[in-house]
């Protein structure tokens, strides 16, 4: 009998894999789809066309990850560094890098402010690492690891940060984005731009409170080096290899619908086609709401768990559209070197929560925050020579847009190609072929409740010990000998790779399958 | 349910039998049971209370909570809810049955009705609709609210069967303790079940609010015949406790009513192990149960017999007289059939056993004067009062 | 005329001003309160403003106000008679209506009237809400640790906090941290099904906050208006008979028996420092009043940008006073009445007219009404919080006339182009409309309207900006956070000046609370005893 079956090979189910495969295990990896990646799997349109998936501009890997299943060595690169430009109407775009902003005859103080306000708050976030590096702890009944985690995050936010910069932790820790950058800038692109990063993926705007948090989280990856034009596909190849080689098999088409459970044990799975596949311990990358709410069910869970499981928030309100383009579009103000970048249209903190305040009563803004790519810059091989690809994150966009995506998806791809239009006068007229997820599409396509990125919002209630929900916050579930492993758990989604080891590190602590 | 907005201008719901209750009433003390105005004593206590185990009382039931759950899925979401191992519930029976939430702590207790191959009634002390339907999810069944549009009558006490016979209920020979039988009275459908909250022989009735006053009246019209009485909550106190019956919200609290952490109780602790089954399969409350049961109980709530016959009301128990205090007495009565003091106390466990020797300590009053006094307890684990002739199939004629 | 040399110096004669005051006065020292009204009170007051009317015209309800305040002032024996608020209730745009009752019997069939399951889910609210009112109680009269601080009275502080958490099981420390950081209408979904009932329990979160019924962390700002007691019922509100100028009316009398004294029409124009240490205060008619303790009721902003010389404030806290959220969201109408409004929706006898009346019934209007706001726009549906005391108080109109007051939110600290005299009658007049809307002979009884935006509330009571609560209650804000990191001691950045207004822990509602908790910094630094009270125990 296997040993692990592994529900989903997204990226976490794949670190997942290749850390208990490297332990020793007997590990399947079962994928309902025909590739492995999930929502960081590359895709085609058009034949020619090749775009990466979700995630189009990511950070680095985790370090940890990176090193323990030696990705380097199965062809894991950190992609070219690249910088954000938060597009102007008027042309006066600012560039973004790590730790320094530019251009668009931004106001001094700004950019003076910039490096230090970015420093701190990369400081804040490398100092809340452990709680990101380690399963959550509990709260009471803890364990010495637990207790480890907490003390080092407490010996890390008084002793780490000294007392003026703990203060400042402890006062921003839990608030909204906007009333942060209010204070520290004047300038509406920087604000807006470092606002959108804050919120993207959330259905949160940035008043929201709790968004400052987001955006920490978000940190976490400028912990592990800088922005990068790689999609998710290359790593999602070096970890299949890496799992592989340690002994890990991946099963494609093998669609799973219901862990079997005697007593209280999990023991298996019924696959869509009736197999029955049996192992001594199951673990699901895929989100908590469709593991515990359809595969477990809530008649085998106690009544109040499975009602909170069903209180999980996570609507998806990001959609995204790869574009096939003939030529490569021109940006009014940028130069052609430039278009290598992400940009972002955010030009201010109030577009962006107008964007947001649509999204609440199911409608498209008409003025949707996006973040555009052009990964062909990068990797010629995506698209025939001459042409191009442009990879669209939009956001917001209702998962339950009112009257239906059907009918009106036309229409909102053609407002965003003419949004982005003009910034770019000559973009419409380049454009081949374009494929559009929805969240509704991100939902069927990637089984992803609601088409939420990281399954599960990241408000400050679904964080930590309380993701996806308390009594499975520790990777564990209430059902013996089931796991989750998923974005939807602690710390959530990012191609970080994290749930999947600390999961891995969980189910080893609690003695792996014996 | 329609309830129209003018609701406000009643405080108190009438049951249908209300009228013949206020007819009665000679002490006009009324209590309210989930909104319903129902009577603490109609007439005089003694009275009241020897009817139920002497003669035949009659109760207004109607204000106890009652779910209607049907569907394909009953019996596997009833399974799921309830602590209690099902398979051997027939239609046609009832079951005593508690619930837990997810932490092992009981929610209520009470008593399930298979009414049909897929229907049941489930009957509550407490307001349980929001518990139900979140069960409910995963299921296929419907759960409703039957509580107002039922009218229940209690009619307790060795000649109820007499009683019910001579007012023209007939087939109740064969029913047996926990039986359903749907009989005729007078010309009307009549629900009979041999259950009962007094531990005496005794049945529930169970029919449509518009027979409700001929149902009371066929009753009443054999009065001249048969000792009968109607009956309110202050008798109820008293024959409960001797039959040793439990009453979540009143000896311990209701898990989702609970402020105060650790103020709740677990089914272990409230004398309910005996219907839970934990190797039936999964339940709500099931995972912690089983941790519970792996550990030494930490409290029981047990029955005792209090010496003497001072009236023992608030009293706190000690292991030995003037030792350490162990627990305390939930409720308490005279019990005039058996000429003794009763209680039931919440105490302390020392490994898993009740302390040897227990005492109460507490104060009393003679003319308004307050005076102190101590009690030796015995503690029993069988009810304090049970008839043979409770059970008797067919029972005993009068 | 000789000077006389006051022990302390209270700057604003609001409720916190008075009781800070007079647990000064009750433990021996000379204390003076300077306002700069002609009538003591500040935000706590009644002034007849309209012949024959008395308007409570800022705060308007009495629940939150510490009963160890009360019982330690004996504002009883000081006049002080509240009369519990017996009802509140919802329109809804279809006809009906949701009543909650204080009958618990009519409370829960009206519940039942709207959901069976709402009815019986509201026992376990009941009793959520109930556990975390007595957690939070509990910190109420308490000096917030400084997780800056290694003294050991700090410590000390973290481990009683601490001690108070461990007391909850497991999983209600994290429904604890849920509800503290969830929004009111995610949190109350976990209950309840009912629009109408949503929207209903929802109003309570979003009054005075810069927040809106989805936005996290107002699920907590629930308890500030829930965690009151008027004797034993919690969540009740009550009314002070004769407005609320009769909290401060009782305050004032409970000052002065202990010897403490008010000047009215005297505004502090400056908190004079010397060497780093309070010395007295400058008036505005140039007066100088010396003291060793000054105290100042006014909010943060206010009393480290205005009062204080920017030159004798330390940089960090004139930066965090500068940034300090103090965002208006609320409006106020006072109305005189020339007899009692109808609702057709309502029976004629029903008592929901006495209590609280609100007319927005779903949350995605609640929710629309932020948006608004957000924009700096007043809400084109506003919620509004409407009452007529003078049901059951006849101080407060002529016989047979009414006196209506109506919280309005949103309202914005400053809408595009500034307030003008026309946009706050345009302001008001979306508030008469939307009550006209569910009482038809409104308007024709509507006699005189004192209309208040944050500006109005601003110029004459002096709160920045109109906040009610002397600073929003976000997490940046609250507790040892409030008013900034460092600073939520009640002690000044210099020796001898402190703060007591709402600005400080607890924070706002007409509790008393930061007043009492300031004397006892006050009277510890002094080596006086303390007169201040602690928390009744509900153990």
């Amino acid at each position: 009998m296997t040993d692990v079956l592994i529900i989903g090979a997204g990226h976490n189910g794949l670190v997942c894999a290749a850390y208990l495969a490297r332990a020793g295990m007997d590990v399947l990896v079962l994928e309902s789809s025909d590739s492995a990646g999930g929502m960081s799997a590359p895709r085609t349109i058009s034949d020619d066309y090749r775009f990466p998936g979700l995630a189009h501009a990511t950070y680095p890997v985790c370090k940890a990850i990176r090193k323990d299943l030696r990705l380097d060595r199965y062809g894991y690169v950190a992609g070219t560094p690249i910088d954000t430009i938060a597009l102007d109407a008027s042309g006066q775009h600012l560039v973004i890098g790590g730790n320094t902003v530019s251009g668009g005859e931004l106001p001094e103080s700004d950019a003076g402010a910039f490096p230090s306000f970015k420093s701190q708050y990369l400081e804040f976030a490398r100092k809340i690492q452990p709680l990101f590096l380690n399963k959550p702890p509990r709260l009471k009944n803890m364990g010495s690891a637990d207790l480890k985690t907490l003390t080092r995050l407490g010996w890390n936010i008084r002793m780490g940060l000294g007392k003026e910069a703990m203060y400042e932790f402890l006062r921003v820790a839990a608030i909204n984005i906007y009333d942060v950058l209010d204070e520290e800038f004047q300038d509406d692109r920087l604000k807006g731009a470092i606002a959108a990063d804050a919120v993207m993926g959330s259905a949160m705007g940035p008043r929201t409170p709790g968004t400052v948090l987001t955006w920490l989280q978000r940190l976490q990856g400028e912990l592990n080096g800088p922005l990068s034009s790689q999609g998710g596909a290359q790593l999602v190849h070096a970890l299949t290899q890496s799992a592989e080689d340690a002994g890990a098999t991946i099963r494609f088409d093998a669609r799973v619908e219901k862990i079997l459970i005697d007593r209280g044990k999990a023991f298996g799975v019924e696959l869509a086609d009736g197999e029955m596949v049996k192992a001594k311990l199951i673990i699901s990358n895929v989100d908590p709401r469709t593991t515990l709410s359809k595969m477990v069910g809530a008649p085998r869970l106690d009544t109040m768990f499975a009602n909170r499981v069903t209180q999980i928030r996570g609507s998806g309100v990001v959609g995204k559209l790869n574009i096939a383009l003939n030529g490569l579009p021109v940006f009014d103000g940028l130069s052609e070197s430039q278009l290598g970048n992400r940009l972002l249209v955010a030009p201010s903190m109030r577009y962006v929560e107008h964007a947001f305040n649509h999204s609440k009563y199911g409608k498209c803004s008409e003025h949707p925050v996006l973040e555009v790519t052009l990964p062909s810059l990068h990797d010629r091989s995506l698209a025939p020579e001459g042409h191009h690809v442009m990879s669209l994150n939009i956001a917001y966009l209702p998962h339950a847009l009112e009257g239906g995506w059907e009918e009106q998806k036309a229409t909102v791809a053609y407002k965003v190609i003419s949004q982005l239009g003009e910034y770019s006068p000559n973009l419409k007229s380049l454009i081949v072929d374009h494929e559009f997820l929805t969240p509704l599409d991100i939902e069927s396509e990637f089984g992803a409740v609601q088409g939420h990125w990281h399954h599960g919002e990241l408000s400050i209630h679904q964080s930590f010990m309380m993701r996806p929900l308390y009594g499975a916050a520790q990777y564990d579930t209430p059902v013996d000998r089931l796991f989750l492993c998923g974005a939807g758990s602690h710390p959530g989604g990012g191609l970080n790779g994290l749930p999947g080891r600390n999961a891995a590190k969980r189910v080893l602590e609690l003695g792996g399958v014996k | 349910m329609n309830i129209d907005h003018t609701h406000f201008r009643q405080a108190l719901q009438r049951t249908p039998f209300h009228d013949r209750y206020a007819a009665m009433s000679t002490t006009e003390h009324w209590a309210t049971w989930n909104t319903y105005k129902v009577p603490y004593v109609v007439d005089k206590l003694s009275t009241e209370y020897f009817s139920v185990r002497s003669g035949c009382s009659v109760m207004d039931l109607t204000p106890m909570e009652k779910y209607r759950i049907e569907g394909k899925d009953a019996f596997a979401y009833l399974d799921r809810l309830l602590t209690r191992d099902l398979s051997k519930l027939r239609p046609g029976r009832v079951t005593y049955v508690a619930w837990c939430n997810d932490d092992g702590k009981v929610i209520d207790d009470g008593t399930l009705f298979q009414l049909d191959e897929n229907t049941y009634r489930l009957c509550s002390q407490h307001h349980q609709l929001d518990w139900l339907l979140m069960s409910a999810a995963g299921f296929d069944v419907q759960v409703a609210v039957e509580t107002h549009d039922i009218a229940a009558l209690a009619v307790q006490g060795p000649t109820s069967y007499s009683v019910l016979t001579a007012a023209g209920i007939h087939g109740l020979d064969d029913l047996k303790p926990f039986g359903i039988k749907d009989l005729q009275c007078n010309g009307f459908p009549v629900t009979v079940s041999r259950t009962g909250y007094t531990g005496d022989l005794g049945y529930e009735l169970w029919t449509d609010p518009d027979n409700a006053l001929a149902l009371w009246d066929a009753i009443f019209a054999v009065r001249g015949q048969y000792d009968i009485h109607p009956i309110g909550l202050d008798t109820l106190e008293m024959v409960r406790i001797e039959a040793g019956f439990i009453m979540p919200g009143f000896d311990f609290n209701c898990a989702e009513a609970t402020v105060r952490n650790g103020y709740d109780r677990s089914p272990y602790e409230v004398g309910l192990g005996w219907v839970v089954h934990l190797d039936k399969g999964h339940f709500t409350g099931r995972n912690a149960l089983v941790a519970e049961k792996a550990r030494h109980a930490k409290r029981r709530l047990t029955k005792l017999v209090v010496d003497g016959n001072k009236p023992v009301g608030e009293a706190f128990i000690y292991a030995g007289k003037n030792g350490k205090q162990v627990g305390e007495v939930k409720c308490t009565t005279w019990s005039p059939i058996l000429k003794a003091n009763l209680a039931i106390a919440d105490i302390e466990l020392r490994n898993g056993k009740l302390p040897q020797s227990l005492w109460a300590r507490f104060d009393y009053q003679r003319e308004l004067k307050w005076n102190t006094a101590w009690a030796e307890c015995h503690a029993q684990t069988k009810p304090f009062y049970s008839p043979e002739h409770k059970s008797a199939t067919p029972p005993n004629p009068f | 005329m000789t000077q006389k040399n006051y022990d302390a110096i209270v700057i604003g004669a609001g409720h916190n001003g008075l009781t800070n005051a007079a647990f000064l006065a009750k433990a021996g020292l000379d204390v003076l309160v300077l306002e700069k009204n002609d009538y003591t009170g500040g935000a706590t007051v009644s002034r007849e403003l309209y012949d024959g009317w008395k308007y409570s015209n800022c705060s308007y309800v009495c629940s939150l106000f510490r009963p160890e305040i009360y019982n330690a002032l004996d504002l009883g024996r000081h006049g002080l008679k509240v009369v519990p608020l017996t009802a509140s209730m919802t329109f809804k745009q279809d006809g009906d209506y949701f009543g909650s009752y204080s009958n618990p019997n009519i409370r829960r069939r009206e519940l039942m009237r709207h959901s069976q399951r709402d009815a019986d889910a509201a026992v376990r609210f009941d009793a959520d809400i109930m556990r975390w009112c007595r957690l939070i109680r509990g910190f109420l009269l308490r000096t917030p640790p400084d997780p800056g601080s290694f003294k050991p009275r700090d410590a000390f502080e973290f481990a009683y906090l601490l001690k108070k958490f461990y007391e909850l099981s497991e999983t209600q420390i994290y429904e604890f941290i849920r509800f503290f950081t969830m929004s009111i209408a995610e949190y109350l979904e976990n209950y309840f099904e009912n629009e109408t009932i949503l929207a209903h329990y929802s109003g309570g979160s979003i009054i005075g906050t810069g927040l809106g019924v989805y936005s996290p962390g107002t699920a907590y700002v629930l308890l500030h208006h829930a965690m009151g007691d008027v004797d034993g019922n919690v969540g009740a509100w009550g009314f002070a008979r004769g407005g609320m100028g009769a909290v401060s009316g009782s305050l004032a009398s409970a000052l002065l028996s202990y010897g403490g004294e008010i000047r009215n029409e005297s505004e502090v124009a400056q908190i004079l420092v010397s060497g780093n240490k309070a010395t007295g205060v400058r008036l505005t008619s140039g007066e100088e009043i010396t003291a060793k303790t000054i105290v100042s009721n006014l909010d943060a902003k206010r009393t480290f940008t205005t009062v204080m010389d920017e030159k004798d404030v330390p940089p960090y806290v004139l930066e965090r006073a500068r940034n300090f959220k103090i965002r208006g969201s609320s409006g106020k109408l006072n109305i005189a009445l020339d007899g009692m409004p109808t609702f057709p929706a309502l029976p004629k006898d029903s008592p929901l007219t006495l209590g609280h009346m609100h007319f927005t019934d779903t949350l995605t209007r609640l929710e629309r009404a932020y948006d608004d706001w957000k924009d700096d726009r007043w809400s084109a549906d506003p919620y509004c919080d409407f009452l007529i005391p003078s049901q059951y108080d006849p101080t407060l109109a002529p016989p047979g006339k009414h006196m209506a007051t109506v919280f309005v939110q949103y309202c914005p600290v400053e809408p595009d182009g500034g307030w003008s005299d026309v946009k706050r009658d345009q302001f008001g007049q979306v508030v008469i409309d939307q009550i006209a809307d569910y009482s038809p002979d409104f308007k024709d009884l509507l006699l005189h309207a004192e209309i208040r935006t944050p500006r109005e509330l601003e110029d004459e009571v002096g709160l920045t900006q109109g906040n009610i609560f002397q600073g929003e209650l976000t997490f940046d804000q609250l507790m040892f956070n409030r008013p900034f990191p460092g600073y939520a001691q009640y002690r000044g950045p210099v020796k001898g000046m402190y703060m007591c207004g709402s600005s400080t822990h607890p924070g706002g509602g007409v509790m008393g609370a930061p007043g009492a908790n300031a004397a006892r910094e006050i009277l510890r630094d002094l080596g006086k005893p303390d007169t201040t009270p602690e928390e009744f125990s509900d153990d």
